[in-house]
């Protein structure tokens, strides 16, 4: 059965309703249901995305210099991303064709801090609790404290890596959160000389704790190399921006879509004009849209973006230490590796490598201590950013008005292109090994391991004390609440 | 870490585009305006693992935030350290940033509190809410004493 066959059942009556609400390890507000018939065999999976509107409505009507300060509040776990999409949007508009040297690598050394931050939180506390301990292992110990008890140098590590990611960041964007570094046209300030000594100070450290990071995913993949290669997989389509010369670049270039066989469907497509390429269908069961590649079709035309696709889809890395575990990677396991679902993790630690790497050859490059920070033109109507954010291709497009406030606003991320990605991955894990077995805690854990290995950014910051309890119901079909699991 | 932090220090979280979750920021706003001696503010999202760097050095600690279901006006409570990573690792519980410290230092954190505002309504775009900025008003001295308190316990 393929995953498709699980978004909807034949027949829902009779079947027991299992949901998980919200996802544990998870940015924002998720819920899986699954749809189980007598026997307990899975007629339906769906991952629900509950809270991903009214974004576009916030922007509307803002000055369009306050977008790339606001947009930041969208979300507080990638608020970098969104700040540069939208300064590269709005770059448009002023009609800065070129930045300046000075602004286009501070704004690269910015996101390259960002992808570090975003990525070590990722693995070191969202991910390696599974990864390290098991999907089934005690609940109790299956959290960062457990790792940091098992695994002392690893939990420092991660914090360690993030606190510089989190230093690179308030240093090029002025501030620890709502950072104004980057604006429309270029950024508002470069690095001082004791700004830049300070970063390089630690930079090395950085590189080889990020390199020792890729080997433990490889270690771990070695340890339990059948449920790795196994687990969730499906086969995709591909989108990813990549370098003219086809390598990997988090920052700016064309849009390249590949199938599953890794063969052309587009490439070096100029992202102005995306919607060419992309369209996006609506469900009746999801706030979330579901984009797909317009040469194939709502049906076929799904894709997944994120550092599995980019890792796997550039030509090449254009930092040494990457490109060669890139290569690793690719060849491991026959491949196959590079086609798992937790491959994601494995790629998100080359990316890390790749962005420590790329910050140490900024800082001993001086156009980051320049005073040459703006650049402009002549004044457009409308603006398309594109960049690689930590979880994938994020699109901003915004439309202002002669009253230079924002007509229309339309933001595509990371988490929505991937949406049907994610829900094949948890169909395929719910039919594999959820599939006529007594629900346990570990085994709905499964579920979670997948739509994490995304690293989902389900909504934004909203995280008052209270505000997101665990449960998990059992729902009879005509909606009695038969159980319901608690955890924390 | 910084030679001499100020002894206390003041976490607020919240996003101040969410309506009610902007009490904590606003709070954090206020009290850097006062300027009071011996007390940095640092404002956050979310509160995370690296958070538990910024508690180096400091004698007291006081983590403000929004809260859901919390007896109006607010509360306050000792925090001590716990692993309660359970529902999210994206954001982290004062407990649980307590408890990094802990396991990072291998050293007891300082002592926190923490003071949590009711909040009510936290949709994107929202301005605080009526019940919110009344809350905001009362929660206002008892976040200026716990700083004068906390102060007052270093030089003690």
């Amino acid at each position: 059965m393929s995953p498709a066959a699980l978004e909807t059942a034949r027949n829902k009556d009779g079947l027991r309703r299992v949901v998980i609400e919200p996802l544990s390890r998870v940015e924002g507000h998720g819920k899986v249901t699954l749809l189980l018939d007598e026997d307990g065999h899975v007629q339906q999976a769906r991952l629900h995305i509950v809270e991903f509107r009214a974004f576009e409505k916030f922007i509307q009507g803002r000055p369009y210099w306050e977008v790339p300060v606001m947009v930041q509040r969208l979300c507080g776990i990638c608020p970098v991303s969104h700040h540069l999409a939208a300064s590269k949007a709005l770059d448009q508009v002023v009609g800065a064709k070129h930045l300046t040297p000075t602004a286009e690598k501070i704004r690269r050394l910015m996101h390259y801090g960002q992808i570090l931050q975003s990525h070590a939180l990722h693995f070191f506390h969202l991910s390696s609790p599974d990864l390290l301990f098991g999907f089934d292992s005690d609940v109790a110990r299956r959290n960062i404290m457990g790792v940091a008890a098992a695994y002392p140098d690893v939990a420092r590590q991660g914090v360690l890596l993030r606190k510089y990611g989190q230093e690179i960041i308030r240093h090029t964007a002025g501030k620890r959160i709502h950072g104004t570094g980057s604006v429309p046209g270029g950024v508002n300030k470069s690095l001082t000389v004791a700004e830049r000594d300070e970063l390089l100070r630690d930079i090395y450290q950085i590189v080889g704790w990020s390199r020792d990071a890729v080997r433990l995913v490889r270690q771990l993949f070695e340890a339990s190399l059948d449920e790795f290669r196994a687990f969730g997989s499906f086969r995709a389509h591909t989108l990813c921006l990549v370098r003219a010369d086809g390598a990997l670049d988090l920052y700016h270039g064309g849009l390249r879509a590949r199938d599953a066989d890794n063969r052309r469907i587009f490439d070096h497509v100029d992202y102005s004009r995306y919607w060419d390429q992309i369209s996006e269908e609506v469900k009746d069961w999801s706030y979330m849209k579901f984009p797909f590649l317009r040469s194939l079709g709502p049906e076929d035309g799904w894709y997944r973006v994120g550092p599995l696709t980019r890792v796997t889809r550039c030509d090449f890395i254009p930092t040494p230490l990457a490109d060669r575990e890139r290569r690793e990677f690719l060849a491991f396991d026959e491949g196959r590796a590079a086609l798992a679902t937790l491959g994601f993790h494995w790629a998100r630690m080359i990316e890390m490598l790749h962005a420590a790497e790329s910050i140490k050859d900024l800082l001993h490059d001086d156009d980051v201590l320049g005073h040459d920070l703006m650049a402009g033109g002549e004044r457009q109507a409308r603006g398309v950013g594109v960049i690689e954010a930590p979880r994938g291709t994020l699109i901003h497009h915004y439309r202002v008005d002669e009253n230079d406030q924002v007509a229309r606003a339309n933001l595509i991320v990371s988490t929505t292109h991937n949406n049907q990605a994610m829900n094949n991955a948890i169909r395929e894990v719910a039919r594999r090994y959820l599939d006529g077995r007594t629900l346990t805690e570990g085994l709905l854990n499964h579920i979670e391991v997948a739509v994490r290995a995304f690293d989902p950014c389900l909504s934004c910051a909203t995280h008052a004390m209270g505000k997101m309890p665990l449960s998990v119901q059992l729902v009879d079909a005509d909606g009695t609440l038969v159980d319901t699991l608690v955890r924390g | 870490m910084r030679q001499h932090p100020a002894p206390v220090l003041v976490l607020a979280v919240g996003n101040p585009s969410r309506g009610d979750d902007a009490l904590g920021p606003l709070l954090a706003d206020r009290l850097a305006a006062a300027a009071l001696p011996g007390v940095e503010v640092i404002t956050e999202f979310q509160l995370q693992v690296e958070n538990a760097l910024d508690l180096e050095g400091r004698e007291r600690v006081i983590f403000v935030d929004a809260g859901v279901g919390t007896r109006a006006p607010f509360e306050v409570r000792e925090a001590t350290p716990a692993a309660d990573f359970l529902h999210t690792s994206h954001a982290l519980s004062p407990e649980a940033v307590l408890a990094t410290y802990l396991r990072i230092k291998g050293e007891a954190p300082p002592p926190a509190t923490i003071l949590c505002v009711r909040g009510e309504s936290f949709e994107l775009g929202e301005g605080l809410s009526r019940d919110a900025a009344a809350h905001l008003q009362a929660a206002w001295p008892k976040l200026a004493s716990l700083c004068a308190v906390g102060v007052a316990e270093t030089h003690a």
